[in-house]
């Protein structure tokens, strides 16, 4: 054979170089869209959201602080009227009272998956509990509205729509998702860890009380705070449900509004690049932030807890 | 009180908790069924909406939201797979990856309205998509790839090292270990991810309002050419699908029986979409003891 030609064929990127070369090219135009994706989202409602602020004129801490939203009516300074308080008021306590209310029995489902009967666990309340997570979150608002609000409305008077309605709506959208997160943090607990209480002659209780749940503190704290993250962003559901009035809300039966019930009631009501709709999308800034906030929070309580074992 | 008697109130305790919680579980289920059900018939699945009188029906926005999903998949299926297979096999461990890996976890932890929001500013308005079923497959796709890629990513790290490095031993590729080797063994997880990704796509509605848009333009069923108008298959007409039907008309609309409508389209939608949780675990099942010749996969 010629020399030159071997010297070429040794040369040459083989067929499965040239393969290699597309496919790790593909994969990385592929990783490149998702970033690319992530950073325009941001770059895109922060430009909307902050030019409230910068183009706008609109104090933050007004803007944060104020009680009053009408963005079309200005008040007797001219200043126009944009109090994000009632809303932001509404978000936190939705998704706190959820939270709240929700923990209690993800710990429990969850102690009863991992400690009291894992057969029963897998068996039953693993299929529904997802189940629960796969119905869509319009049923949970439909229910809401069908059932809870009146169910509210004839226990505590009022017109049933309110925060409390919201909290029901969201303990049972969250509770699946904590639950799960829940049994996963138990589950990483050293099963000798329940041996040597039980060896100790440590009731199963005590033992689940005083060792499993103590081990598993931080694991159980991310899951809430995951739950909590999940509440601050549920739209519709709540929207169905709270009433949508931008007044601060002055008791739970009231009705009050959302960051996300007002986004998706006005977004198509405003004029793009009106001060309406800008200060719209400077709601959507902080629900865009509040999730990072929930994400380093998680990030924060999953370094402390591995650091004390 | 002993010891022993807070063992047992505890875990009386604890039963009733999880009975609680199945019992919220059937009561749902029982509810929209049973509300639901004796509604559904031939003529409500197929029969067109009404905007004020009673008897309408879900035809269009059914197909709406499967078309939407089929969409949505062909786009983001790729994507997912291509990303996953990336982060599990090429990714160099350094600060860019992990970089790259909390900004998909963000991206996962986005609120749906804020996705939606996204997709209305930058496909609806400044690519001049419009509400239309193109601008909500794109917002669906950006809801759904961080879930996917993950989930592709898992699949694939599930897999033994010592497979591919069967595969480098018989002289491939690192690409063709990967296409060859690894994915068809980590595809029962792939394709059990994908399905249950399709049923949230399936009952997404808050991403969807302000991209696909909250109304339906006339059908024409006979006309399938994607390029007119009133095409079924046109995809830059605006699509109100089932799940945003729910809760427009439970919202905004003015038909007199908005309660039965949405119990039957929603028990429509969980009914689709528990079937597609069986499937995706039925399908998953199939296919590992088809590859692997196990029976039952714990």
């Amino acid at each position: 054979m010629n020399n030159d030609e071997i010297r070429v064929s040794l040369l040459k990127r083989s067929r499965a170089s040239k393969n290699e070369r597309w496919g790790k090219l593909i994969s990385g135009a592929c990783i490149t869209i998702i970033i690319g994706v992530v950073v325009s989202i941001f770059y895109f409602v922060a430009s909307k959201g902050l030019a409230t602020f910068f183009e706008d004129k609109v104090n933050l801490w007004k803007f944060l602080t104020g009680t009053v939203w009408n963005p079309s009516a200005k008040d007797a300074q001219g200043n126009p009227q944009l109090g994000a308080l009632p809303m932001i008021v509404g978000s936190f306590s939705v998704t706190f009272l959820a939270a709240i209310i929700a923990t209690p029995f993800a710990i429990g489902a969850a102690v009863f998956m991992t400690e009291i009967s894992p057969r029963l666990g897998k068996k039953v309340l693993q299929p529904v509990i997802e189940l629960l997570v796969g119905i869509p979150s319009v049923v949970y608002g439909f229910i809401g509205l069908s059932v809870v609000v009146p169910f509210v409305r004839h226990l505590f008077g009022g017109s049933g729509f309110g925060i409390l309605s919201g909290t029901f709506v969201l303990f049972v959208m969250i509770l699946p998702t904590v639950t799960s997160m829940t049994v996963d943090a138990l589950n990483a607990v050293p099963r000798a860890y329940r041996e040597a209480s039980l060896a100790l002659g440590a009731t199963r209780w005590q033992t689940i009380y005083k060792v499993v749940l103590r081990a598993s503190i931080s694991g159980i704290i991310t899951a809430v705070v995951f739950g909590m993250s999940r509440a601050f962003g549920e739209a519709l559901a709540v929207q169905m449900v709270i009433g949508n009035a931008m007044l601060l809300p002055q008791n739970l039966i009231s009705p009050a509004s959302t960051l996300t019930s007002v986004l998706t009631m006005g977004m198509g009501n405003s004029v793009m690049g009106s001060l309406s709709n800008n200060a719209l999308w400077s709601l959507a800034l902080l629900l865009l932030i509040m999730p990072l906030i929930f994400n380093i929070l998680i990030r924060w309580i999953g370094k402390k807890g591995a650091m004390r074992s | 009180m002993t010891p022993r008697k807070w063992d047992k109130v505890a875990t009386v305790v604890l039963y009733m908790i999880s009975i609680f919680i199945i019992f919220v579980l059937a009561f749902l289920l029982l509810y929209i069924l049973i509300t639901g059900l004796p509604h559904v018939s031939w003529h409500f699945i197929t029969g067109k909406s009404s905007s004020f009188q009673a008897g309408g029906g879900i035809g269009v926005q059914l197909f709406n939201s499967i078309y939407l999903l089929v969409l949505a998949m062909i786009i983001s299926v790729p994507l997912s797979l291509g990303a996953g297979i990336w982060l599990s096999e090429y990714a160099p461990k350094n600060w860019v990856t992990s970089l790259i890996r909390n900004a998909i976890e963000i991206l996962s932890s986005l609120p749906s309205v804020v996705v939606g929001l996204f997709g209305f500013l930058v496909f609806s308005i400044q690519m001049n998509f419009g509400f239309s079923i193109l601008s909500g497959a794109l917002a669906l796709t950006v809801f759904n790839l961080p879930l996917l890629t993950r989930k592709v990513e898992d699949s694939l790290q599930a897999i033994h090292y010592t497979q591919r490095e069967a595969g480098y031993a018989l002289g491939l590729s690192r690409w063709e270990t990967v296409i060859h080797v690894v994915v068809p063994a980590a595809l029962p997880g792939i394709i059990t991810g994908m399905i249950l990704g399709m049923g949230r796509i399936f009952g997404e509605a808050a991403a969807l309002i302000y991209t696909a848009g909250q109304s339906s333009p006339p059908l024409d069923f006979s006309n399938w050419n994607p390029l007119y108008i009133a095409s079924p298959l046109n995809p830059m007409r605006s699509a109100e699908t089932l799940a945003v039907h729910i809760w427009k008309i439970n919202s905004e609309g003015i038909i007199p029986d908005a309660t039965q409508v949405s119990a039957a389209s929603s028990a429509v939608l969980v009914l689709f979409v528990l079937l597609l949780n069986f499937l995706a675990r039925y399908v998953g099942n199939r296919l590992y003891a088809h590859l692997t010749g196990v029976k039952e996969r714990n």
